[in-house]
């Protein structure tokens, strides 16, 4: 995997921030991401970050555990062991409601939550990178994506200029990985790799 | 940013069509007033007959009044939770609320003339001869009596109406009179507290006595406790769809300047989420009666649905009813972008609309037109109804312009309206 090289700048408030996605894009920077300490609104907006699939995954895992619920409990309790209770026909689609909803509402849950740990490359043990510990205090930490043609004190005083405060170089692996950042630093005293 | 425009000028044209619609309700209670009296036949028949024209103007006034009183519900509802996001089109809220007093008036007339009525079709706990007889309606006669249902109908309509002017009175008291923080500290606990007993009086009412005592004592021998909670939400879920279609109006006259597509996107999930709460409560009504399946609980949707041996007429309107008011807006309101697009805000709306009423039609019809020599109920003709009901519509139209035109659309000097600005969801 290779190790990209990323210039972070700090933002201490929300009004300097906006305006600093707004010209960062507009300068053709590339933004890698913008690491919060809570969802700021409007800001998926502001990076043109395109809607994922996660609801229409969600809508998609709900019908199945419709489904799954329905067609079990119709072949249980119709066809394979059908039981008389109270009276009531076989096939009581009322009685099953209750069953169905909870089912539907298992698999959505859980299928969206493990797509969401899948489309955001998250799972227990791995360790991902923010880039500065205080995006998760009280700063906003805004990652931009070097290539070899960047030109750095060009990106640092850009940013500089836009209100960014601690402005520096990092370098990170781009996809996740099993350890600690904290503790392996030496993968990252590497030069950068050309990206392709 | 370019001005607001605070005063709303109603269009000619809208208020051209608010009197046809009324002149319209007026001609279809006529009409169908002629047509219910103008049969001969024996007694009972007349009765049912006379009964049909009461029960037509029973389920419009209080539908109506109940989905106007919902907006009243949704502004004292988000006032008590510092709600923001409301302000930008909180004027259109109130000015729907104001409808309450007006179509108030005609529906406690309609429900104390059926009450005091010789002809007990409707209500026939008002029958002291029945009453004496019957031991579950003797048992019941404390709460379902005529001077019970008068004091609490007058007392839900002096309520409702005095709240409803408190409220609105002190929205437009700070429209010339911006506060400093103090006096903003004060007037919110103020606004709080008395959206706060609003809350309170709705609990009393609404959702609870009110529509037992209106609308589940026409089956008089069956009782849910369910019942008030699924007027409440069919009626709400009205409500909302009412005032979406006020802010769309709105907006494409130009007026609503700081609503936005997040306001709408709200709205919508409002409507999406109390359509989902109005199923949960149908289902939750009529699973308990099907499992149990206790013949004095059953009739109630016997005369609906029907079973294996009885099919009842309502059965095909039941479940369109059903699937038009659970399952369109469940689908259809399921994305994003349908809760944002207008078009389909005003379609779901008025979808919403027409078939809350058919719910009410269903709940309020079933039972009085049943034969009770032959033990089957029919559906009369539903046009009469749906143009009394348009009548109804008329009245709320030119009353909402009119408050509307009264008053400033924006809430200029309330502490909360930049956070309806700058609302996002």
């Amino acid at each position: 995997m290779a190790v990209k090289k990323f210039i972070t700048g700090n933002f201490y408030d929300e009004a300097v921030l906006f305006p600093a996605v707004t010209k960062v894009r507009r300068a053709g920077y590339k933004i890698h991401d913008v690491y919060t300490p809570f969802p700021i609104h409007g800001l998926d907006k502001a990076m043109g970050l395109r809607d994922t699939g996660l609801h229409t995954a969600g809508f998609i895992y709900g019908i199945t555990g419709t489904c799954t619920a329905l067609g079990f409990i119709t072949w249980a309790l119709t066809l394979d062991w059908a039981i008389n209770f109270g009276g009531k026909p076989f096939f009581s689609l009322p009685a099953w409601i209750p069953i169905t909803f909870e089912l539907t509402v298992l698999f959505a849950s859980v299928g969206m939550v493990m797509t969401f740990c899948y489309l955001c490359q998250l799972a227990p043990f791995v360790k991902k990178d923010h880039f500065n510990a205080r995006s998760t205090d009280d700063t906003f930490v805004m990652a931009l994506e070097c290539t070899d043609k960047t030109n750095e004190q060009e990106v640092i005083g850009f940013l500089n200029n836009l209100g960014a405060k601690d402005v520096e170089v990092q370098y990170r692996e781009t996809e996740w990985w099993l350890g600690r950042y904290d503790k392996d630093t030496k993968r990252f005293e590497r030069k950068v790799e050309p990206v392709h | 940013m370019t001005t607001i425009r605070e005063k709303f000028i109603v269009p000619k044209r809208y208020n051209t069509v608010a009197f046809v619609l009324m002149a319209l309700g007026i001609i279809a209670i006529i009409v169908l007033y002629i047509y219910t009296h103008s049969a001969k036949g024996p007694t009972d028949y007349l009765q049912r007959r006379d009964a049909r024209f009461w029960a037509s103007l029973l389920q419009n006034s209080v539908y109506f009044l109940l989905v106007t009183n919902a907006a009243m519900f949704f502004f004292c509802a988000t006032t008590l939770a510092w709600a923001g996001f409301q302000m930008s089109f909180r004027r259109v809220t109130e000015a729907i609320s104001a409808c309450v007093p007006v179509i108030g008036i005609i529906t406690t007339v309609v429900l104390l003339s059926v009450c005091f009525s010789s002809n007990h079709t409707i209500y026939h706990w008002t029958d002291s001869q029945h009453v004496a007889e019957d031991p579950v309606l003797n048992h019941k006669s404390g709460f379902l009596s005529k001077p019970f249902f008068t004091i609490w109908t007058i007392i839900t309509y002096l309520g409702w109406s005095f709240l409803g002017w408190k409220m609105r009175r002190l929205s437009r008291s700070l429209d010339d009179n911006p506060l400093n923080l103090e006096g903003r500290k004060k007037y919110m606990w103020n606004n709080t507290v008395w959206a706060a007993l609003f809350i309170v009086f709705f609990a009393l009412t609404v959702m609870s006595c009110t529509p037992w005592l209106w609308l589940m004592s026409i089956d008089a021998h069956w009782y849910s406790t369910m019942y008030s909670w699924y007027t409440f939400a069919s009626t709400f879920v009205a409500g909302l769809a009412l005032i979406s279609l006020f802010v769309v109006f709105l907006k494409n006259n130009g007026y609503l300047e700081l609503v936005n597509q997040e306001h709408l996107h709200d709205l919508g999930k409002f409507m999406f989420a109390f359509s989902i709460f109005w199923g949960y409560l149908w289902f939750s009504q009529y699973m308990l009666i099907w499992y149990s399946n206790q013949p004095e609980e059953t009739t109630y949707f016997i005369n609906r649905i029907g079973n294996r041996v009885v099919k009842s007429p309502y059965q095909g309107l039941y479940w369109l009813m059903f699937c038009l008011n659970f399952l369109a807006p469940l689908l259809i309101f399921m994305t994003k972008g349908s809760k944002r697009n207008y078009t389909t805000i005003t379609f779901m709306s008025l979808l919403i609309l027409f078939c809350h009423w058919l719910d009410f039609f269903q709940m309020v019809f079933a039972g009085p037109m049943k034969d009770p020599n032959t033990g089957l109920t029919h559906v009369p003709m539903i046009l009469a109804d749906f143009g009394v009901a348009l009548g109804f519509v008329g009245l709320i139209m030119y009353v909402t312009a009119r408050t509307l035109s009264r008053y400033s659309l924006v809430t200029r000097n309330h502490p909360l309206i930049k956070e309806s600005v700058i609302h996002h969801t």
